[in-house]
């Protein structure tokens, strides 16, 4: 008798994908394929969370008595194939199974916090206790002072993974040490960068982890009560925390008595409406206690006056869920991964022009070309890769020449980014590094909370002459005088938001200065800007087959057939068509 | 208490006191826009940055409590770039019209600009270009049909006074910031007209023209004003206020913030002031000539036209004080022998002072011989 076991990823990219239709087809074929009474006995479906490879969703791993196969790319049309050779044949699909390209992908990986990631069932409780959980926070409450916890978690070097990377044992030691009636542990969910998915994976691949996070914090710092703030733009996250919050309070993990101690910890969640700044922490007490989210300037720190006026700890989804992991294996097995001051893994959201796109955990310390080549899989098309930005619209990019560095806090940091919550986008030729400030300037500019000067109106001026400047009509002296207002927005604002959001600007300048001359000279070198470009035909290579002429909205192209065809610059508008459309790669834009 | 060194000299000042509170006692001049003194720190403005010895980053000193041994240096070269900057981007985005705006000459804004040299037109940091910083500015759709207070929001520098004043002083919560990033804007629930008590203590706390009086629109400016201050009249409270006096005539009522009222009226005291030169304005006091059913013209006599009005002398006769408390005491005593001293009641007001109230019921209690007083508050 066999045991077949199907995993199919419902995590962010999963579901994009159509996991759930992969779903329903598997659980159909099975019924109408009448699989044989003793299989089906171990036949069983599970909805897991994030795989990693977000870009060859849906994976669909199948265990038939502990022999792992993986399928990528799965569609509902496929499954029935995989049910009858496979499952009732056991003969693998060869041709849909994960190809070397997949296994490479995992190779330099390090799971950590994604560790059950994929392979548990996120909706069960029993599938978490199943892979030791609830083990750590069980050893923590029967015999370990807090004192011992918050001394293990300094040990393992744990850093806060929500972008500013500060010490996670020392965080709480400070708040232990702070006596007040009330304590608080706030999980910050809210994950505004745009592109980072890794806390909302967390959460509903493994939302189990992230409880008992908080639960063992709460015990070293001596709160009963705890926050999850998260974005309510993350509804299936809302709702797999809120059954696992459940679930953990019908098992005694949560409530009064915990583990048999006079200890009581219970979690509320508070829905964010999705304003950027919102993730800052003082920005967030505010929103939980009702105001509008703005900052406020610390110090008082959180841990010495936070949520109404109480010792808060807060600390990121991926810090949290880190800790069940470093409790139960111990710190010296933590800390033997990545670097002398940046220790462990670090959950990257991996996008842009590399082959493979999606989550990845890798140890602090590697180099960015073991990321994007050996893990990443190389550049798309064959292009030539120009830098990566990390760091998301806080942080800065690093140029083709640097791919060598080390990814971890201090080496990042040097260079004038930051790992910040973990986006790293790989941007080739064809990327424009002005343009790519102005789109992370006008995300800050838009989602300041208004509250300072340099900040509203500073960024706001920044966003005009970047925009001036992509558009043509930038003047001598605009670079310069975008160094000198970054500075000053950066020393002068308030928050992190303000104090970062210079950074795309300022290090795109550092390192493509001669771009940002280009456009002052009106032109683009990766042939992105819209305004300074024109397209034409290459009269060699046209072959007046009219395809462009029919492709152009603006009825900017003449020519009659099997005659060189002609783009009139006064009428066209720069949508593209034309260069899209053209099979003999005639049309040019510069 | 706790020592610290401000710009080399050395000072102890009580614990959670703000680096700025701290320099003020030592007489050292910080520009400040967002900070109140009877207002929680807010720390929006940032001209207040101040730098601290061991810390990477200037701070803003309004919000900053002092600690022991602190070095705090309020005034260098960077520090003074930074400010000229903020005073640069705020001015980029105001309208810039001095010369016609309320608040001028009184106007924290328009001062700092003055000191630090600003012109939106040409900032200093971009010597001979025409104007770096110019940009979009905000527009607003003008929504302010109220009678009280004029909201010119295109001044408005968003330093949150207003809207800490609303909340923490006069416990109403009208007014809150709305939107974000460039468009964040100060504005009532769903930007609907202002619909308040018009206590107009925000007005008193504004330091730009954004907010201000419209009985005050084009009444004079701050130097052709006599300030007179006095008490209010309206209740017994007694707030200080000064009145605003050109041409001998009130236009404006403000309120000192060293008086026990701490600046701070209400609705009554700050904008109630247009009855001192009203013509319907009773001087002297008045008896009755006529028979009651002739008065009982079914309106009120101020509803009548002038000519009708001066016909007054009909009705009533103007009498001096003495004559008219004279009138008083001999009706109440032919009441009170013949129907008793109980047929007479008394009802005091609210607007008389615990003094007066305290005479009043001795007066119905001895004088008059009844415990039939009451109060209008009790109501
Ligand atoms: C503008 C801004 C946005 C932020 N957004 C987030 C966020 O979405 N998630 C997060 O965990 N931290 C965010 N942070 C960082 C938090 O303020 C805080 O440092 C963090 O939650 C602390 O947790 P950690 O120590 O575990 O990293 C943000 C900070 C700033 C300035
Ligand atoms: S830096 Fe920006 S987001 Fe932060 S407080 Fe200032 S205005 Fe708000
Ligand atoms: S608010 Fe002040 S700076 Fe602005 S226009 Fe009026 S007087 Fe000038
Ligand atoms: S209206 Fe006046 S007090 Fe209110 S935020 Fe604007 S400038 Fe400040
Ligand atoms: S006075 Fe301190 S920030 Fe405005």
């Amino acid at each position: 008798m066999s045991s077949v076991k199907i995993m199919v990823c419902m995590g962010p990219g999963g579901i994009a994908s159509g996991g759930a239709e992969v779903i329903s087809a598997f659980e159909s074929e099975l019924r109408q394929a009448n699989v044989s009474a003793d299989i089906h006995k171990g036949c069983s479906l599970h909805k897991v969370g994030c795989f990693g490879l977000c870009s060859k969703d849906v994976l669909v791993d199948l265990i038939i008595d502990g022999a792992k196969t993986t399928y990528q790319s799965v569609k509902p049309e496929m499954v029935r194939r995989i049910v009858s050779e496979h499952i009732i044949g056991n003969l693998p699909v060869a041709e849909w199974t994960a190809d070397e390209n997949y296994h490479n992908f995992y190779k330099k990986q390090v799971k950590v916090v994604l560790s059950d990631c994929g392979r548990i069932d996120y909706e069960n409780i029993d599938s978490y206790i199943s892979e030791g959980g609830y083990k750590a926070a069980e050893k923590v409450f029967a015999g370990m002072t807090p004192e011992a916890v918050t001394a293990e978690i300094k040990n393992s070097g744990l850093r806060g993974r929500g972008g500013a990377g500060f010490p996670t044992g020392v965080k709480w030691e400070a708040c232990r040490k702070t006596a007040a009636g009330q304590k608080y542990i706030i999980c910050n969910a809210d994950e505004g960068d745009p592109g980072a998915f890794m806390d909302r994976a967390v959460i509903e691949g493994n939302p189990h982890a992230v409880i008992e996070g908080m639960l063992i914090g709460s015990y070293a710092i001596g709160a009963s009560r705890g926050y999850v703030y998260i974005r309510a733009e993350y509804p299936l996250a809302v709702e797999r925390l809120k059954y696992a919050i459940k679930d953990a309070h019908e098992r005694g993990f949560l409530g009064s008595n915990i583990f048999g101690s006079k200890l009581k910890f219970d979690i509320q969640l508070k829905l964010g409406a999705g304003a950027f700044v919102c993730g800052e922490e003082t920005a967030l007490i505010a929103s939980i206690e009702g105001q509008r989210g703005m900052p406020r300037p610390k110090p008082p720190y959180p841990v010495f006056q936070g949520l109404w006026g109480k010792p808060t700890v807060i600390n990121n989804v991926e810090t949290l869920a880190n800790i069940p992991y470093i409790i139960k294996k111990g710190s010296a097995w933590y800390s033997s991964y990545g670097t002398e001051k940046s220790k462990g893994t670090k959950v990257f959201a991996l996008t842009g022009k590399v082959k493979n796109t999606g989550l990845i955990e890798v140890p602090m310390g590697i180099t960015l070309r073991e990321i994007i080549y050996d893990i990443g899989g190389g550049i798309e098309g064959g292009k030539a890769l120009k830098a990566v930005q990390t760091g998301g619209p806080s942080g800065g990019c690093i140029p083709a020449n640097m791919v060598d560095i080390n990814v971890d806090y201090e080496s990042l940091a040097r260079v004038g980014s930051i790992v910040g919550s973990g986006g790293m986008i790989v941007l080739d030729e064809d990327n424009c590094m002005v343009n790519m400030a102005q789109y992370f300037l006008q995300f800050t500019q838009s989602e300041s909370c208004g509250k300072c000067v340099p900040c509203r109106i500073g960024t706001k001026r920044l966003l005009e002459i970047l925009s001036r400047i992509t558009k043509g009509k930038g003047r001598d002296g605009d670079i310069e005088l975008l160094e000198k207002l970054s500075r000053d927005i950066k020393s002068a604002s308030l928050c992190g938001l303000g104090q970062t959001a210079p950074n795309p600007v300022l290090s795109t300048i550092k390192y493509f200065r001669n771009e940002y001359e280009a456009h002052l000279k009106g032109k683009c070198p990766a042939a992105v800007c819209k305004e300074l470009l024109t397209y034409y035909i290459l009269e060699e290579f046209c072959k007046g087959c009219g395809a462009c002429l029919r492709a152009c909205p603006s009825k900017a192209i003449t020519g009659e057939k099997k005659k060189l065809h002609k783009i009139d610059p006064a009428v066209c508008v720069k949508c593209g068509a034309c260069f899209d459309v053209c099979k003999f790669k005639a049309v040019k834009k510069e | 208490m706790v020592k610290l060194n401000i710009d080399g000299r050395m000072i102890e000042v009580a614990e959670g006191t703000t680096i700025l509170n701290a320099s003020r006692m030592l007489n050292i001049e910080i520009p400040t826009l967002c900070n109140h003194p009877k207002l929680t720190p807010f720390g929006g403005c940032r001209l207040c940055l101040v730098e601290v010895k061991g810390v990477p980053r200037p701070l803003t000193s309004c919000t900053t409590p002092v600690s022991e041994g602190m070095e705090v240096t309020t005034s260098t070269p960077a520090l003074e770039d930074l400010r000229k900057t903020v005073l640069e981007l705020i001015l980029s985005d105001h309208p810039n019209d001095c010369m016609i705006c309320e608040k001028a000459g009184d106007c924290t804004l328009q001062e700092l600009a003055y000191f630090y040299g600003i012109s939106p037109y040409n900032p200093p940091l971009l010597k001979g270009d025409k104007g770096g910083f110019l940009g979009e500015r905000r527009i607003y759709e003008k929504r302010d049909g109220n009678p009280f207070i004029e909201r010119n929001m295109e001044k408005c520098i968003l330093c949150g006074r207003c809207v800490k004043v609303c909340d923490e002083i006069q416990g109403v919560g009208a007014i809150d910031f709305a939107y974000r990033g460039f468009k964040s804007k100060i504005c009532p629930p769903f930007e609907r007209d202002l619909d308040c008590e018009f206590c107009g203590q925000c007005v008193a706390v504004c330091p730009t023209g954004a907010l201000t009086g419209k009985m005050w629109q084009l009444r004079g400016r701050q130097k052709d004003i006599k300030e007179v201050d006095t008490t209010c009249a309206y209740c017994g409270t007694g707030c200080n206020i000064t009145l605003h006096v050109r041409k001998n005539e009130v236009v404006r009522v403000t309120a000192k913030e060293d008086k026990w009222n701490e600046g701070w009226l209400c609705v009554k005291g700050r904008f109630g002031y247009t009855f001192i030169n009203s013509p319907d304005r009773l001087k002297k006091p008045l008896i009755r000539i006529a028979p009651k059913h002739i008065a009982d013209f079914g309106f009120r006599i101020s509803d009548l036209n002038s000519e009708v009005r001066n016909q007054q002398s009909a009705i009533f006769k103007e009498v001096s004080w003495d004559e008219a408390l004279d009138y008083i005491s001999a009706k109440l005593k032919e009441i009170k022998e013949k129907h008793g001293p109980d047929s007479i009641a008394g009802l005091s007001s609210a607007r008389c002072t615990t003094e007066e109230n305290y005479l009043f019921q001795k007066f119905m209690r001895a004088a008059v011989g009844t415990n039939n007083v009451d109060h209008c508050a009790r109501l």
